[in-house]
């Protein structure tokens, strides 16, 4: 296979590289995130005043899958998709093997089964599999989509014009296998018939909770985890214009995260009545994950030393940076959280969701804001409309996930505690509607962090938008682009490491 | 390829190959998943029937697609855990042959309602009807949504002889008669009337009218006949359920 071909489009574009498809995802990336982050919002109001639950199809349970699946699969999934084929790009020097019109029904094909699974939700269409709602029809789509992906990406690394695969390739790789591989087995599904929607699952009880939970705690650990440590190590070292700190350490995190991840899922059925020995495995292989975990985040924010003077003045770093410190976080209260002990408490309760908010809001958005304000200016060749508006987002997006956090963490132990509480005569203290009614003001705190953190969302999409809009103007001073795609941090970096 | 003590210059074998990358990768993550599954669909634990446990009568699997369809599942567990906390509060702990017919399985993962493992028989068919229309009449501070439109609709079952035979093709032992009088079975359960045949198929089937509707068939019948079965199918009293948990 030749050299990249040439593609028409913009004048300045980078001979070869297809940004054009790295733009739609970005956008993309950037639409869903307002409906996936304004359900969120909607729901959580829902559980402070159920008077909300106005009509049949727009109830908590039907439309707390649009908030999962808005921000992890649509949110969460387009930046990946953007960034992996932006960075493949450029650390493989050659365009996407392909071209451009493999790379179009990559996206037409993803937005349209993000489309047929969110349109089903309101009508009761799903599986009630968590992460894993869609049904049959539109699993179908997705596995030939993501097929196409996963060709579309090995394919170009295989005509990389590099002798070394770049570390971030290896965790994008890594996520796209191990997502077709989850999806295809925990949607093994008989549906009832070909023109209806309803189907059921291949698998029944313990096997298809174990199923489930091997793939639900895998698509953290891949789609949530592994994909955006690939971004990690692409956007940090770029923003801070400095080396990885370490290419060993690289190495060892990557093979011991993702042999370690997929024992996990078990913790999610700790003291059900999966067999004994199950729920031990998963708990022993998720602390150990506590320590690759770990390796990855030291790694990412030691890339700063010697430019920690960054982070007062480059608010997309600190993005990054934070990003990176609250997957330290949250990878240290997932292994806390996976002991058997600390377990029973927690397990039902809102802990768990402030657990899985300090991820998703903290490691997963933050990252995902850092990179659209680095690859923003260079999509549309324009300075960003206004870093102050950047600074603006930082801080309430900070705050609004402080509130958030500690809202869940208060709320959810209370509960815990409230359900095992006995009094003097040896009787259960509190009745289940006791603890109900002991969570408003929690939610409330909750539903108000939520809607800073929206209200931050808000706040880039104009920055973007203006952006554009100065783009399309001509105002194009000082463009920070690298002519011919060269990554000369990223290679001097690797060089250095040898 | 002669083994190097220097793993670095092995890792850079691997990471000039885009196959090799590839397919350790598949590998390395393989391991854990067949390690973990596989054995479970081997082990007596968890595929042994234990006595009582039956699938799901027509109408009752009905009420179990409405309660997917609304998402009760995000709210409710239906899995309880060996404490001694849960089991005053909830009843005995669940055991795996309980959910074998569940297709799939809805044990959740959060508890903003309380469980539902064994509400079975707890409450009235009366007082689900008053909780569905509006939760707040019958527990001021719930803050479940109200579901009064599932005392209006009519029950869709006509192809619910299309649904059990997807049920049985994923190992649920509806037989053809079963599946042939999936319908006659759905109006049995809910009028109480010709009873026999339905008894006969699923021993200690709760019959009735569970809407307070006598003369139609509505998906809250459907939706009430399956909240009554849940957990009463084990009687604890009489299985004696393997005690190491205890």
């Amino acid at each position: 296979m030749g050299a990249a071909t040439l593609q028409e489009g913009r004048g300045d574009a980078i001979p070869g590289y297809d940004e054009q498809i790295v733009r739609w995802f970005v956008l993309a990336t950037i639409v869903w995130a307002l409906i996936g982050l304004a359900a969120g919002l909607f729901i959580a109001l829902q559980l402070t005043f159920p008077s909300l639950n106005f009509s049949e199809y727009a109830t908590f349970g039907r439309l707390r899958p649009i908030h999962v699946s808005g921000v992890v699969l649509a949110f969460a999934g387009n930046a990946l998709f953007a960034t992996s084929l932006y960075v493949v790009q450029r650390t493989c020097h050659v365009g996407l093997w392909g071209g451009r019109q493999l790379s179009m029904l990559v996206f037409f094909g993803y937005q349209l089964f993000l489309i047929l699974a969110m349109t089903g939700y309101p009508l009761g269409i799903t599986q009630s599999k968590e992460y894993a709602e869609p049904e049959w029809y539109a699993d179908l789509l997705l596995l030939a989509v993501w097929l196409v992906y996963l060709t579309i990406y090995t394919g170009t690394l295989a005509r990389r014009r590099e002798p070394h695969i770049y570390v971030a390739n290896w965790f994008y790789l890594a996520f796209i296998i191990t997502v077709a591989v989850l999806h295809i087995v925990n949607n093994l599904a008989m549906p009832v018939s070909f023109v209806g929607t309803k189907s059921y699952s291949q698998f029944a009880g313990v096997q298809d909770a174990l199923i489930q939970w091997w793939y639900g705690h895998n698509m953290i650990g891949f789609f949530l985890t592994a994909g955006f440590i690939g971004m990690m190590y692409y956007f940090v070292p770029k923003q801070a214009e400095r080396p990885i700190y370490s290419y060993r350490l690289s190495i060892v995190h990557f093979w011991a995260l993702i042999f370690l991840y997929i024992w996990a899922g078990p913790h999610h059925l700790h003291y059900s009545a999966l067999p004994d020995w199950a729920q031990t495995l998963g708990a022993a292989f998720s602390i150990m994950l506590w320590i690759p975990s770990w390796g990855g985040m030291i790694n990412g924010i030691m890339t700063l030393s010697g430019a920690w003077g960054k982070l007062r003045t480059d608010p997309i770093l600190r993005f990054l940076v934070v990003a990176v410190a609250f997957y330290g976080m949250a990878t240290f209260e997932g292994p806390l959280m996976s002991i058997k002990a600390v377990n029973a408490l927690s397990h039902y309760t809102d802990w768990t969701v402030g657990h899985v908010h300090s991820g998703a809001l903290g490691w997963v958005a933050f990252m995902v804001f850092g990179a659209i304000y680095y690859l923003v200016p260079r999509l549309w060749r324009a300075p960003l409309w206004s870093h102050r508006l950047v600074e603006w987002h930082f801080w309430i997006a900070t705050i609004a996930i402080v509130l958030y956090i500690t809202a869940m963490w208060v709320a959810g132990i209370a509960q815990g505690l409230m359900w095992r509480a006995y009094d003097q005569f040896g009787f259960l203290q509190y009745s289940f509607a006791d603890s109900v009614a002991m969570l408003h003001p929690y939610y409330l705190v909750r539903a108000l962090g939520g809607l800073l953190y929206l209200i931050g969302a808000v706040l880039m999409t104009i920055n973007v938008v203006m952006t554009i809009r100065d783009s399309k103007a001509g105002r194009r001073e000082s463009v920070p682009t690298e002519q011919g795609g060269a990554d000369p941090s990223l290679q001097s970096a690797l060089a250095a490491k040898r | 390829m002669a083994k190097s003590s220097d793993e670095r210059v092995n890792h850079g074998t691997i990471e000039r190959s885009t196959t090799l990358l590839f397919v350790l990768s598949f590998l390395v993550v393989a391991i854990g998943g067949l390690v973990e599954v596989v054995p479970l669909f081997r082990l007596d634990e968890t595929i042994k029937p234990v006595e009582g446990v039956r699938p799901y009568t027509p109408l009752e699997q009905i009420g179990r697609n409405i309660y997917t369809r609304e998402g009760c599942y995000t709210c409710h567990s239906q899995q309880v855990r060996p404490f001694r906390d849960e089991v005053e509060r909830y009843g005995h702990y669940s055991i795996a042959a309980e959910s074998m017919y569940d297709h799939p399985f809805l044990w959740g993962s959060k508890r903003t309602g309380p469980d539902l493992a064994r509400l079975g028989g707890k409450y009235s068919n009366a007082w689900h009807v008053a909780h569905m229309i509006n939760p707040r009449d019958v527990v001021p501070v719930s803050i479940m949504p109200a579901y009064p439109f599932l005392q209006e609709r009519e029950l869709k079952f006509d192809d619910i002889g299309e649904h059990l035979q997807a049920l049985s093709k994923v190992g649920v032992p509806y037989d053809g008669v079963a599946i042939l009088s999936a319908a006659d079975d759905v109006r049995a359960q809910a009028t109480g009337e010709k009873t026999e045949a339905l008894l006969a198929r699923y021993p200690g089937a709760r019959i009735g009218d569970f809407d307070g509707q006598p003369g139609r068939i509505t998906e809250m019948d459907a939706l009430i006949a399956y909240l009554q079965v849940l957990g009463t199918m084990v009687d604890f009293s009489k299985v004696r359920v393997d005690g190491k948990k205890e």
